[in-house]
């Protein structure tokens, strides 16, 4: 995709909501931020007048659209002593059109390619990515929590989006044609988009300052690496859930399950690295007994290790983890610290 | 707070005892755990309604430990949470101080014994709410079709994060029996029979020994009202049983406690 210049145009919420309707025609699964209860997650929506963009970001990430909690790799069969295999049907995975999701989403897309593609690329996750497209919404807010700005991201990003809007007041939005997909997208829906008389939408986005420099957090990290008595006292107040992982939108750590007799399925289910049982071998060894290492292993996988095998951050600065922490671990304020360390 | 902060000033200076587990005001103006080993650092202790997490999940983490022994500021539910650990023998007598804070927050009560902490409990309101009461009392009259539904729709959206898991201090178990796996008594994966079971196991093993903190809730990231849960099987260890967690330091837990001359005999 780079080099290919990017479209403006722009749409009214008018002619959103009858987008939005339109991918519903079509048989697609559209997931947007929606107000459940006290709180607001990614859900499946049929029309825009269920979908909330107030909220400066979702307490839950849309990584489920293409890397779900629960999914089947593959069934298994057996019988007259022998076993069948069943790979799952790629091609009845549902179309999906991720709406309303935040820069630093659409940004944490790559986060997990690389790693469902590094070294033999997953089929499923695959499969899941080409059958979505993404139509961010550019934040005109932002809270203490963030942090994009200081992992290369900003508010108004495109990277990750086919689509991004930006809202330009009075209920107009700025569409930006990223991508191939999301030239495709307009080809069905044209006539639902003016021209962009105003494009200056940097007025319009929420400011961001960045606060470190990743490059400088990945060498503390690794220089801190062996320092038990840092980690301690930075991980002392983290109880080892697993909400900073499952809320996350580039966590990919997963569990295989097998359930079933005989016959039954393979399970794919989301994991956390910040779980004592993630690392217990078989011989009741655990290379990570600690709390502190586990917390250790959860920044050097993100700012150390993925960088370097990658070259991608494992960190988009959505600040979810800090925000559904239930003992205020603050990862910002916990880099910053690295960063900051003597050595 | 001032008292507060004397008092554990004191504490650590005459090296009564190795730590302060308090709060503190954290970046975004949360309470927050601190753990205070320095005199000099008790100026960082704070005491008000935004103190809420229940501290005595800390006792059993390795990390804090090895800190030595231990002053916990506690609120009801920590104090009762002391007796509790007790109770199953978790928490050896004298091995950590108390120091109660009442709600107003200008003085404190260093509890040590056993003795003095029941003492202390017993003259505390130790019942549900009366708002906790009437909202039981809802769920009461809804139909049985009606509470399905509901906790249906709420425990579709567990991500099996078991931050409810690991917030509640009563959940010590080294292995969970969600970790054992020969056999699976307890599906892993997050989706409905596996959140209906893994939910309803963790109220049940603690049906009679929650102490109604609510960090459980307060650790949901996906909203459930947890404390329901718990709150209607406190409602209901006490109408079957007269008894209350978290009371003494010694005594048989309702759920989990064999008896030969039980009157039941489904369990013979």
């Amino acid at each position: 995709m780079k080099g290919m210049e990017i479209e403006t145009r722009s749409i009214n919420r008018e002619a959103l909501a009858k987008w939005i309707s339109l991918w519903r025609s079509e048989g697609k699964r559209i997931l947007a931020p929606k107000k459940i209860g006290d709180q607001v997650d990614f859900a499946s929506v049929a029309s825009l007048d269920e979908v909330s963009l107030e909220q400066v970001q979702t307490v839950q990430s849309p990584k489920m659209a293409i890397f779900p909690r629960v999914e089947e790799l593959f069934s298994f069969h057996s019988a007259d002593g022998r076993v069948e295999l069943r790979d799952r049907n790629l091609e009845a995975l549902p179309e999906t059109v991720v709406f309303g999701l935040r820069p630093c989403d659409a940004a944490a897309v790559a986060a997990l390619k690389a790693i469902f593609t590094w070294d033999s690329p997953d089929s499923l996750f695959s499969a899941r990515l080409a059958r979505t497209t993404i139509v961010g919404v550019a934040c005109s807010r932002a809270d203490a929590d963030c942090f994009c700005t200081s992992v290369g991201g900003s508010p108004g990003g495109v990277e990750g989006s086919d689509i991004l809007l930006t809202a330009m007041g009075q209920g107009d939005y700025l569409a930006e044609i990223v991508t191939a997909r999301g030239r495709e997208m307009l080809q069905s829906a044209g006539a639902l988009f003016g021209n962009a008389a105003n494009t200056d939408k940097e007025s319009r986005l929420a400011k961001v300052q960045a606060v470190f420099d990743p490059a400088a957090v990945a060498s503390a990290l690794s220089r801190l690496f062996d320092d038990a008595a840092f980690w301690e006292e930075q991980s002392r107040r983290c109880i080892g859930c697993g909400a900073c992982a499952y809320v996350c939108p580039t966590c990919a750590c997963f569990d295989i399950q097998d359930e079933g007799g005989i016959s039954g399925k393979r399970l794919r289910c989301w994991d956390s690295c910040g779980f004592g049982l993630f690392t217990l071998h078989t011989s009741g060894h655990n290379p990570r007994p600690l709390q502190s290492q586990r917390w250790r292993q959860r920044l050097m996988h993100k700012f150390a290790y993925m960088p370097e095998r990658q070259q991608v951050l494992g960190c988009v600065g959505c600040g979810r983890c800090s925000r559904a922490c239930p003992v205020d671990m603050n990862i910002l304020e916990h880099l910053q610290a690295a960063a900051e360390a003597k050595p | 707070m001032k008292a507060l902060q004397d008092k554990a000033r004191e504490l650590l200076a005459t090296k009564a005892v190795q730590v302060v587990i308090g709060y503190g005001r954290g970046r975004r103006g949360e309470a927050r755990a601190l753990f205070i080993r320095e005199a000099a650092g008790v100026r960082d202790l704070i005491f008000d309604e935004t103190c809420r997490q229940n501290l005595a999940v800390y006792l059993m983490k390795p990390e804090v430990r090895k800190l030595g022994k231990a002053a916990l500021v506690a609120s009801p539910a920590v104090l009762r949470t002391i007796l509790q650990l007790a109770a199953e023998n978790q928490v050896p007598e004298n091995g950590l101080l108390a120091l109660a804070v009442p709600a107003s927050g200008d003085e404190v009560v260093a509890l040590a014994s056993f003795a003095a902490l029941e003492a202390h409990v017993a003259a505390l309101d130790n019942d549900l709410s009366a708002g906790e009461k009437a909202e039981l009392q809802k769920f009461a009259a809804m139909d049985l079709d009606e509470r399905q539904r509901f906790w249906q729709e709420q425990f579709s959206r567990c991500l099996k994060c078991y931050a409810c898991r690991a917030a509640c201090p009563l959940c010590y178990c080294t292995r969970c029996t969600v970790e054992c796996n020969q056999p699976q008594w307890i599906p892993v994966p997050a989706h409905d029979l596996g959140n209906l079971e893994w939910n309803v196991m963790r109220a049940m093993h603690l049906a009679g020994r929650c102490v109604n903190c609510g960090d459980c809730s307060r650790a949901c990231p996906a909203g459930i009202p947890l404390y329901l849960l718990n709150q209607k099987l406190i409602s209901d260890v006490f109408a079957g049983f007269g008894s209350r967690s978290g009371m003494a330091a010694a005594g048989d837990n309702a759920m989990s406690t064999f008896k030969p001359n039980d009157p039941e005999d489904f369990i013979k």
